[in-house]
């Protein structure tokens, strides 16, 4: 017989663990991205690093933001055409189209996509880095990790997705203007005019504002969770996935959290 | 009697290091004498490297104290605590190359993240580095990925050697390696201890290593099979110390016997 006795399965530690594990998580995440914030304004990244996360994270991103872009706005024009047409409305697609891709659709996708090219691949990184003890290296050598690995993974997020979004939405609102003016058949003219009549300077500010954060998001988790990789092929495995899971979750949040809140600023800046 | 030969360059007091709830240390100490060779030995799994990565300042006790040239590590300011962390060369056991910087690159890493050298003292300081370790300059411009597993050790050490560090931690330098290859590695050992005045920390499993390198031996037994109330530390001694030993785990461990093992894992 066995001597090694299994421990009894015990309510109250269980119940301990459940509460205290990702209590720990999110306290753990809050410090990271805090001492990614006082790296990022008290020392930048050297110019070639910099630079090369750059390159990975914005040039090597804009043929997917740019598809992504386009067959949204194209997408958009059919569902709402359909719609607009039963209340004799189709000429004012335009402002349908072009609203809903600035203020949601834009930032969102471009942040979906940079969660799934640039933080699954972020997490692998960095996460490989982790098992293989590159980053144990870094320490050795008397390298920050936060202010060699992180920070210029963030800056690259943090500045590059708002140009992302830009170049999402115009390529959308392109796509989506030519699908409707060629194939449905609306008007040139009434299209940008109903376009212009419903959005403001506001409505775009708005989305690059809230891409932002998307992209900070994004960013800090990637790198967390690379950061937190377990062992061997499936760690690093994980470590992506969860990155994209959780980036997804959190963009979500914000937007959320960011319509409610600019819903405010409206009503603030428009009283009437 | 100097004084210096009575602090010791490093100090573990009365250390504990646990993950989550499993304990991989306990009450440990030990004292690191400037110039010596030190060989930590154990199995695998009882905590060596966890115990030089608290050495080199990598990883923080849970419990107890790790002491630089008689100082308390956790009472250094940022700048000391980066300055005494320099002063600590680390041989991974996988060497930890950077995958993305090429040899010459991942030699100047310490050189360029820590010191204001113009890129020709740089150069030569990694030609050198290179040279002490038996490769060519050739090597330089190779990307880790195109080095064999010898060859990205030696380069591992290259760069441990470049920062000029006071004491050099060797994490399993010969696993993985053909018994030639092995024999390059324990030999660039001794060579760099004779080259300057540097102590060196080994953890390895290969007794061939421990007989050429050690001044002094330290066994680690697991926390998991530790008796009650006994030290982890089960031995100390010389080589010579460790093959004759009374204690059976430590005689079976350095000769390879695993009928000790086996009598333990049958009597679960």
């Amino acid at each position: 017989m066995s001597i090694v006795q299994q421990e009894r399965w015990n309510p109250v530690v269980w119940l301990g663990e459940l509460v205290i594990a990702p209590v720990s998580v999110i306290g753990d995440f809050a410090l990271f991205a805090l001492l990614t914030l006082r790296w990022t304004f008290s020392r930048w990244p050297k110019g070639n690093v910099l630079w090369a996360n750059l390159y990975q994270i914005g040039v090597l991103s804009l043929p997917v933001v740019m598809v992504t872009g386009g067959f949204i706005g194209m997408v958009l024009a059919v569902q709402s055409y359909d719609q607009l047409r039963v209340m004799h409305m189709e000429s004012r697609l335009g402002s349908v189209v072009n609203m809903t891709l600035v203020k949601e659709l834009g930032p969102v996708l471009a942040a979906t996509m940079l969660a799934g090219r640039v933080g699954s691949a972020i997490a692998a990184e960095l996460g490989t880095m982790r098992v293989t003890e590159q980053i144990d290296a870094l320490e050795a050598l008397g390298a920050d990790p936060i202010q060699y690995l992180v920070v210029p993974r963030f800056l690259g997020c943090v500045l590059l997705i708002p140009m992302l979004t830009i170049i999402a939405d115009t390529v959308g609102m392109l796509c989506g203007w030519v699908f409707s003016t060629t194939v449905l058949g609306i008007n040139s003219y009434y299209y940008w005019y109903h376009t212009y009549a419903y959005i403001s300077l506001l409505d775009v500010y708005s989305g690059i504002l809230k891409s932002i954060s998307f992209g900070a998001a994004i960013a800090l988790v990637s790198c967390h969770r690379g950061f937190h990789a377990k062992a061997g092929a499936q760690g690093v495995g994980t470590a992506a996935t969860q990155t994209f899971v959780f980036s997804f979750v959190l963009i979500l949040f914000l937007d959320f959290l960011a319509g409610v809140v600019l819903s405010q600023v409206y009503i603030w800046l428009d009283p009437a | 009697m100097n004084s210096d030969h009575q602090t010791p360059l490093l100090e573990l007091n009365h250390v504990s290091r646990s993950f989550g709830a499993q304990g991989v240390l306990s009450d440990i100490s030990l004292q690191v004498q400037p110039g010596e060779t030190l060989v930590l030995i154990g199995e695998s799994g009882c905590g060596k490297s966890v115990t030089t990565k608290l050495l080199a300042g990598m990883l923080e006790p849970t419990a107890g104290d790790v002491m630089w040239r008689g100082v308390d590590v956790k009472r250094l300011k940022p700048a000391e605590k980066l300055k005494q962390r320099l002063r600590i060369g680390y041989l991974f056991q996988s060497a930890a190359l950077f995958d993305s910087l090429n040899v010459f690159e991942n030699i100047a890493f310490g050189l360029r993240q820590n010191t204001r050298k113009k890129n020709e003292e740089i150069q030569d300081i990694v030609y050198s580095r290179l040279v002490d370790v038996g490769l060519n300059s050739d090597v330089s411009s190779k990307m880790p990925a195109e080095l064999s597993g010898g060859m990205r050790k030696r380069v591992g050490l290259a760069r441990a050697l470049a920062i000029s560090p006071d004491i050099i931690i060797y994490d399993e330098p010969t696993t993985g390696l053909d018994p030639v290859m092995s024999d390059v590695i324990n030999e660039l050992i001794l060579s760099v201890r004779e080259q300057r005045p540097v102590t060196s920390i080994v953890v390895t499993h290969d007794m061939h290593t421990v007989q050429k390198v050690a001044d002094r031996i330290l066994m680690l037994y697991p926390l998991s099979r530790l008796p009650a109330g006994e030290n982890q530390v089960i031995f100390s001694g010389t080589a010579d110390d460790a093959f004759h030993a009374d204690d059976v785990r430590v005689y079976s461990f350095v000769h390879g016997d695993a009928s000790q093992r086996l009598h333990e894992l049958s009597a679960a």
